[in-house]
């Protein structure tokens, strides 16, 4: 990805560099527009149900469309494979992401900012809030084991962490980073069923609002893989973090937040 | 079976058959012993504790059921009612017959009217005590004989329509929240080859205090376990086990604050299987891990009688740890798991041991390693229908390579005559897996086991080879662990933070205030039936 955006787009090399860069998918040959979908339809497979898939296929911009697997699931269901070339194209210089706004460290650099800076150890409280069961983000993120191939916070001499585990009600959550005096909240929100993971944030963001004053209120974190990393001020927590995040951004940005650019205001 | 036969599968235990790793038989011995000397204070505590929950399935197997208008249940009630008035650390059965007896009512009256405040108990005494206690142990004998029926009628069904054709046996979960939703899933589920059929309950279920009554609609990523919910599921796998001609099986979670009186409510509505791990509540739910303890073994106890499966959940050690640092650890807990389960009157054939296909794909022999342990695991639990579960931790959103992975996954199954197979989703990390995940998922384990069902025929590792060496280290490993759990105790070892590196004092956690002591003269007659049953 981040190759292709740094390098004049194939399959436009007409376009000025640096004005549009505009691309499209790559199957063997530039500017060949393939890609690959697969799909279900709700009806039996016969001829009809392929001519169908072959539609949907057009309608989704594919032409030609060549449906290469079609086969039943059951007396109902037909389930297809299909590969076809697109006419959409991308243009780079209209894609927005989340730029990362602090420098990514290394547990080195992380241990010896706090240690310089705050001159004490950097507390985190992490938990998974409402009913959510699923450890397995937070503790990712935690654990010494880490995730990645990164080791978790625990791992960062400079930080205590105080992982509570799973379906911490928000008032206890409140309270044991009352007491644990703790300069950041983690929490996971893995079940998005109903929209849990954005009403649980909102719930554990209002709690903080209402338990503190807004200097005093401890930096709030979520992450969670289908979370929209651009919807914290949304939520009312500080950041969001995403799926794929690595224990290494997430302490990259407590020091950020918390010890160079507090520091430095 | 005759003495000399009995001498004969013995030596070809210790020779060749269930030898491919040549297991030292004094360490086996030694890990075993171990195990036992780690539990035997657990089960001490056990048999001196009771928890609201297990009186609770006290009153459902004694035929209560039902909840009042907020949905609290009777059962609930009732407790909390002798609680308040007298104490449970008695058993609830003495106080609530002699109520009955003096009041000449039935129990749900009796419940009706506790919650109302209307009615005081008391502790009988002499005569009292006798009565109440005889009609006490009559009503609940009405429970354990639906229960045994309940048995006798899987094993007429099992012996008219058949198990599956192949081992390991295909299960299936399904989980939409809504129990008719899932019931059109599990039957579609059974017929694409689906030998058992799991329903995950919904998230937070197994820190409710009290099981939800009736046919429920809504849950958070599963569907909630109920008695109703459990009978119509059943109901639905009877229909479409006699339309296929085998009987497929489904399986519910006895797991959490209220695990003893969901075991009951599976003993009567004919659940197969059940998830029910020693430590799992207390390690990843943080559940007091007395009170999970002594409703672990009276749950036991019914899946005994009932003749139900039940499923361990050593798989979720290797998704928090790294799964070759702490292959140990599910061995270690595999034994403490074996010797709870047969202490409580389990035996091997109802011993669904878990673990799991979680190594780093990246790692070299990463998959002679899942052999090893997978093997291990086998030739440590020879007679018991091993749970072997699918790579989640390593599964990436990779779609195809996840396909790739699951296909190795089935392979290692085959290889090492696993006994369930639950079945890996490419999806997994991704989606609750669609229609077409599934389809794609049950044709990678039908490749794999009609291309290679049988290749653990041939299949001899080398003698002294990589995983011969790797099977013994870690029960090495589990050994150390287990000495150093008994001179610690296990309650100790597991407040400490052995287990899956998580603290659970004995102290803490959830659900301890439902737990007490039993007063001298405490009286259960589940317990007495359960335990006279064993023999």
């Amino acid at each position: 990805m981040t190759d292709q955006s740094e390098r004049p787009a194939p399959g436009d090399a007409t376009l000025p560099v640096g004005i549009t860069k505009v691309i499209r998918p790559y199957g063997d040959t530039t500017g060949d527009g393939m890609v690959q979908i697969s799909f279900t339809l709700p009806i039996p497979h016969d001829r009809r149900a392929e001519g169908a898939a072959a539609q949907l296929a057009a309608k989704m911009g594919m032409d030609p469309a060549l449906v290469v697997h079609a086969k039943a699931m059951g007396p109902d269901f037909t389930f297809f494979v299909v590969y076809g070339r697109v006419n959409h194209l991308v243009d780079l210089s209209k894609v927005q992401v989340a730029e990362r706004a602090y420098p990514l460290l290394t547990a080195k650099d992380i241990n010896a900012l706090i240690k310089q800076r705050l001159r004490r150890k950097l507390t985190v409280v992490g938990a998974c809030i409402g009913t959510d069961a699923h450890t397995v983000g937070i503790d990712a993120i935690l654990n010494i084991k880490g995730f990645a191939g990164e080791k978790g916070l625990e791992y960062y001499r400079e930080l205590r962490v105080v992982n509570l585990g799973a379906q911490v009600p928000v008032p206890a959550l409140v309270e044991r980073v009352r007491s644990e005096r703790a300069d950041a909240v983690l929490v996971s929100q893995v079940v998005t069923q109903r929209d849990a993971h954005l009403h649980n944030t909102r719930e554990m963001s209002a709690a903080f609002r209402e338990a503190y004053p807004a200097d005093r209120r401890p930096l709030l974190v979520v992450g969670g893989p289908r979370f929209d990393e651009a919807a914290a001020s949304d939520l009312g927590v500080d950041r969001i973090f995403g799926k794929g995040t690595t224990p290494g951004d997430v302490a990259s940005y407590l020091v950020h937040a918390l010890v160079t650019d507090r520091a430095a205001a | 079976m005759t003495r000399s036969n009995a001498r004969a599968s013995r030596t070809a235990a210790s020779a060749g058959g269930a030898g491919k790793l040549r297991l030292d038989p004094a360490t086996v011995r030694r890990a075993r012993a171990l195990a036992k000397k780690a539990g035997r204070p657990i089960v001490k505590l056990a048999r001196t504790h009771t928890t609201v929950s297990v009186e609770r399935a006290v009153l459902r197997l004694a035929g209560l059921s039902g909840a009042d208008v907020e949905g609290i249940p009777w059962v609930n009630r009732l407790v909390d009612a002798v609680h308040d008035d007298v104490g449970v650390e008695h058993g609830v059965a003495l106080p609530v017959w002699d109520a009955l007896l003096t009041g000449g009512l039935d129990l749900t009256t009796l419940a009706q009217k506790s919650a109302a405040d209307s009615v005081s108990f008391r502790i009988p005494a002499g005569r009292d005590a006798t009565r109440a206690a005889a009609a006490a142990r009559k009503a609940v004998a009405r429970g354990m004989a639906t229960i045994d029926r309940r048995r006798a009628e899987r094993e007429r069904l099992v012996a008219k329509l058949g198990d599956p054709k192949q081992r390991p046996w295909i299960y299936l979960i399904v989980a939409t929240g809504d129990i008719y939703e899932d019931i059109p899933q599990a039957r579609a589920a059974a017929r694409e080859g689906a030998d058992v059929i799991a329903v995950i309950r919904s998230t937070g279920q197994s820190l409710l205090d009290f099981v939800p009554e009736g046919a429920t609609h809504e849950g958070y990523a599963g569907t909630y376990a109920t008695q109703e919910n459990f009978r119509l599921m059943r109901a639905a796998l009877d229909d479409v086990s006699k339309e296929l001609g085998r009987y497929v099986r489904l399986t519910n979670y006895a797991s959490g604050l209220c695990m003893p009186e969901i075991a009951a409510l599976a003993g009567l509505e004919r659940l197969d299987m059940m998830l029910n791990d020693s430590m799992y509540g207390i390690l990843f739910r943080d559940i007091n891990p007395i009170r999970t303890f002594v409703d672990q073994r009276f749950a036991r106890q019914i899946h005994a009688r009932a003749g139900i499966i039940i499923n361990t959940g050593e798989d979720n050690y290797l998704t928090t740890a790294d799964a070759v640092e702490a292959a140990h650890t599910v061995t270690v807990s595999q034994l403490l798991n074996e010797y709870f389960a047969k202490e409580a009157g389990l035996p091997d054939a109802q011993l669904g041991l878990g673990h799991a296909f979680e190594i780093n794909p990246d790692l070299p022999e990463s998959f002679r390693l899942e052999l090893a342990h997978a093997l291990l695991a086998r030739e440590l639990f020879p007679a018991a229908p091993l749970k072997w579960m699918p790579p989640t931790r390593h599964m990436t959103g990779d779609v195809f390579r996840g396909h790739l992975l699951d296909g190795f996954f089935n392979l290692a199954g085959a290889l090492t005559g696993q006994g369930i197979l639950l079945v890996g989703m490419m999806t997994e990390a991704v989606v609750t897996p669609w229609l077409s995940d599934r389809d794609l998922a049950l044709q990678n384990v039908r490749y794999v086991l009609n291309a290679a069902g049988n290749l653990h025929e041939d299949f001899r590792p080398a003698p002294d080879g990589f995983i011969v060496r790797r099977a013994a280290q870690v029960l090495d490993e589990a050994v150390d662990l287990l000495e150093r759990i008994v001179d610690d105790t296990l309650l100790e070892a597991i407040a400490d933070g052995t287990f899956g590196l998580m603290r659970r004092p004995a102290t803490a956690g959830k659900g301890y205030e439902g737990v007490v002591a039993h007063a001298p003269g405490y009286y259960n007659p589940a317990t007495e039936l359960l335990e006279a049953s064993q023999g």
